[in-house]
């Protein structure tokens, strides 16, 4: 397909729409950072990153922000959405995508020059994760694929570290009516500007599994991350701060100040 | 040992001359290429056309797009799409100051500084002289490459009539604001996208209005429905259903007494002004043919009739200017119209360029996006790999000139830089794509 000849967003633009944006900024903003975009996968809200990276980040100096794409939107909506909020943003932004949020974020580098990407544990082929998913929770996951809801286990997304009771009041914030399309297996497009992209992920995560961090971090030319004992949500695990630290550091690395 | 024995040489660095919405995309589409980018901006601020501080500025009061958002955006920066249809100029300016910033273009840009020459020197490098706007002492500077975004909307051409003219006269570049047109009989002249769009404007707010075109044009709504056309007009389909597609949503204004078109719908873009027919139907627009001569307070047209406009308003339209640049560096013929290769690439200095010199059936930006995206990559292509570069070279000599360019049937002005936009950006991803292949 074409990246120049746009016939779709040319005769159907994708119509404006509700998404939430929520912002921790720092207390002082020198402007020298850039800001960072969150964008949560499917069946959670930017919730899961204000619980603790966003104000995180601020707190280190990130202006930081999480949009949660229309209610119901499909892949193309999303990465619309997100796209419109990473521009609206004063300056060139990091997108900063989880699960299938990762993969909204891989449609948007296609549209936008992002200054850095991350993809944390990211869902971009979705067989694969559908696969995992049935093997780790079959009785959660059979019925999704008669367009039922997908149910998920606390085993299947956090790691032994996080509490019970915890893990079961995140789990009641999840759910998830999965959209053939965010199950995909569809080429990505190549990112516009080159942005430099790191994919962050754990070995022991139960929805993406090590080859496919191997395969994702290969697709953007580098090698994983990886964060041993977490699960698949690493923004809310009980050792939270080591990823998003390693992330920072990595950030700062990669955009010096001007 | 000095490191740079010569303070006025850039290195690698690329010049971009003017600070529009074309040279804002050259910045930034140069820097993501890793080059360093000076760029020179006779105003104080960005905007270029469209800021309407500016004194070159056309636009108007009631200046709006005339190709919708998603045919008119940068394609990698959208417009907000809580955005009308069709902004108005001042939601462009503020979108493009937004660009500038997000992209920290800013700081790559010299205010209030006018590009007064540029002169090729060896190994494809130029030396270019820089003044203040306001006068004063010059310097030169000297550039791997040179980037002219000066735009073509500036300099207006007046026709020429013969006689003495006793009313006001103004070219449409002068008006500003429709409290000039009240209780006035006006007179436009001229059958562009601003002429149809001045009469209007005049027959909404002028007592009597004529409007005095010499050629035909096809017409295009801005809505089908409630569809602006143009998205209409792009849904992916073989060029000959969209050709038919266009032929029925076009119009020509014949029953009014409007010249015919001299050529087919899809041969040219049409006029997008969709209240031309509506007040042509109403009879507050008197379509008159071409104006021969005036004397005193009396019109003459070439019907003979005679009328009596208080204020007449030529939408004559502008002429490209390069004034700082010799007329065989863009192989300029005798009346000053440039030849260039895709419009954009000088044939005979692989370092020069012009950006957003092209009159597309879409907005300029994606267009310029695109032209910018093709010289970065060719610039760094040639300064890497000169090799591959000249095979590149051969390759587009080659490129046949209807695939990209419309040969006009009416030589005028009006057409010279004419492209259909998804010929064109098909001519243009071809040639990103050789640069691609021989990577």
């Amino acid at each position: 397909m074409s990246e120049i000849l746009r016939f779709q967003d040319w005769s159907d633009p994708v119509p404006a729409g509700d998404r939430e944006v929520v912002s921790r900024l720092p207390e002082e903003d020198d402007g020298e950072r850039p800001p960072l975009l969150f964008v949560p996968g499917m069946g959670h809200g930017g919730w899961a990153f204000t619980e603790h990276w966003l104000a995180h980040a601020a707190s280190r100096g990130w202006p930081s922000h999480a949009v949660t794409p229309r209610p119901g939107g499909d892949l193309r909506a999303q990465a619309h959405d997100v796209v419109q909020t990473a521009a609206a943003l004063p300056r060139q932004t990091v997108l900063i995508g989880h699960g299938t949020g990762a993969r909204v974020v891989a449609r948007a580098l296609g549209r936008y020059p992002a200054r850095a990407a991350v993809l944390v544990s990211p869902v971009l082929d979705g067989w694969a994760a559908l696969g995992a998913a049935l093997r780790g929770n079959p009785a959660g996951t059979i019925p999704a694929l008669f367009g039922g809801p997908l149910r998920f286990s606390a085993k299947q997304l956090f790691g032994p570290g996080l509490p019970a009771e915890q893990a079961q009041a995140h789990l009641e914030r999840i759910g998830a009516r999965p959209r053939a399309e965010l199950f995909g297996r569809d080429a990505l497009p190549e990112p516009v500007g080159g942005p430099p992209t790191l994919v962050v992920g754990s070995p022991d995560d139960r929805v993406v599994r090590r080859p496919e961090l191997d395969k994702a971090a290969a697709r953007y030319g580098g090698a994983p991350l990886l964060f041993p004992g977490m699960g698949h949500y690493l923004m809310l695990e009980t050792s939270w701060q080591e990823p998003i630290d390693a992330i920072l550091d990595w950030l700062g690395k990669q955009t010096p100040a001007r | 040992m000095q490191d740079s024995p010569d303070l006025g040489d850039r290195g690698d660095a690329v010049c971009v001359v003017g600070a529009g919405a074309s040279g804002l995309t050259a910045i930034k589409n140069l820097r993501e290429q890793g080059f360093a980018v000076d760029c020179y901006e006779r105003e104080t601020s960005v905007g270029g056309a469209w800021n309407w501080r500016h004194d070159r500025s056309p636009v108007y009061a009631g200046t709006y797009l005339v190709s919708s958002r998603p045919l008119t955006e940068f394609p990698d920066f959208p417009m907000p799409d809580t955005w009308p249809d069709y902004p108005h100029h001042q939601q462009v300016l503020e979108y493009l100051e937004r660009y500038a910033r997000h992209f920290g273009l800013g700081e790559h840009i010299w205010y209030g500084m006018e590009v007064v020459s540029i002169v090729p020197v060896a190994d494809g490098r130029w030396d270019v002289t820089i003044r203040s706007t306001g006068g004063g002492s010059s310097r030169v500077q000297r550039y791997a490459a040179v980037v002219i975004a000066n735009g073509h909307n500036w300099a207006p051409v007046q026709p020429e009539i013969p006689g003495d003219f006793l009313g006001q006269v103004i070219h449409s570049s002068a008006y500003k604001d429709p409290a000039r047109l009240r209780g006035k009989r006006v007179l436009v002249i001229g059958g562009g996208n601003t002429g149809c769009d001045l009469a209007v404007e005049a027959a909404q707010h002028a007592d009597q209005v004529w409007h005095s075109t010499r050629r035909g044009y096809w017409f295009a709504p801005k809505y089908v429905g409630s569809r602006p056309a143009d998205q209409l007009a792009n849904e992916r389909a073989p060029s000959w259903l969209r050709r038919r597609r266009n032929r029925r949503v076009a119009a020509d204004l014949t029953r009014w007494g409007m010249p015919a078109p001299e050529h087919t719908p899809f041969e040219s873009n049409p006029v997008v002004n969709g209240l031309l027919p509506h007040y042509l139907g109403h009879g507050r627009i008197m379509p008159v043919p071409d104006v021969t001569g005036w004397d005193g307070t009396e019109v003459t047209l070439a019907d003979g009739r005679i009328i009596e406009p208080q204020l007449v308003i030529t939408a004559t339209g502008y002429r490209p200017r390069f004034d700082f640049a010799a007329p065989e560096l863009l192989d300029a013929d005798e009346h000053g119209r440039p030849d260039l290769h895709l419009h954009t690439f000088a044939r005979r200095h692989p370092t020069l360029a012009v950006v957003g010199l092209v009159q597309p059936d879409s907005g300029l930006f994606p267009i310029a996006h695109w032209q910018s995206v093709a010289v970065a990559r060719w610039l760094k292509l040639r300064a890497r790999d000169p090799e591959k570069a000249t095979a590149v070279q051969r390759e587009e000599s080659e490129r046949p000139l209807e695939s990209w360019s419309r040969r006009k049937v009416v030589p005028t002005r009006r057409y010279w830089f004419e492209v259909g936009h998804v010929d064109y950006l098909r001519a243009v991803e071809s040639l990103l794509n050789r640069m691609e292949s021989v990577k």
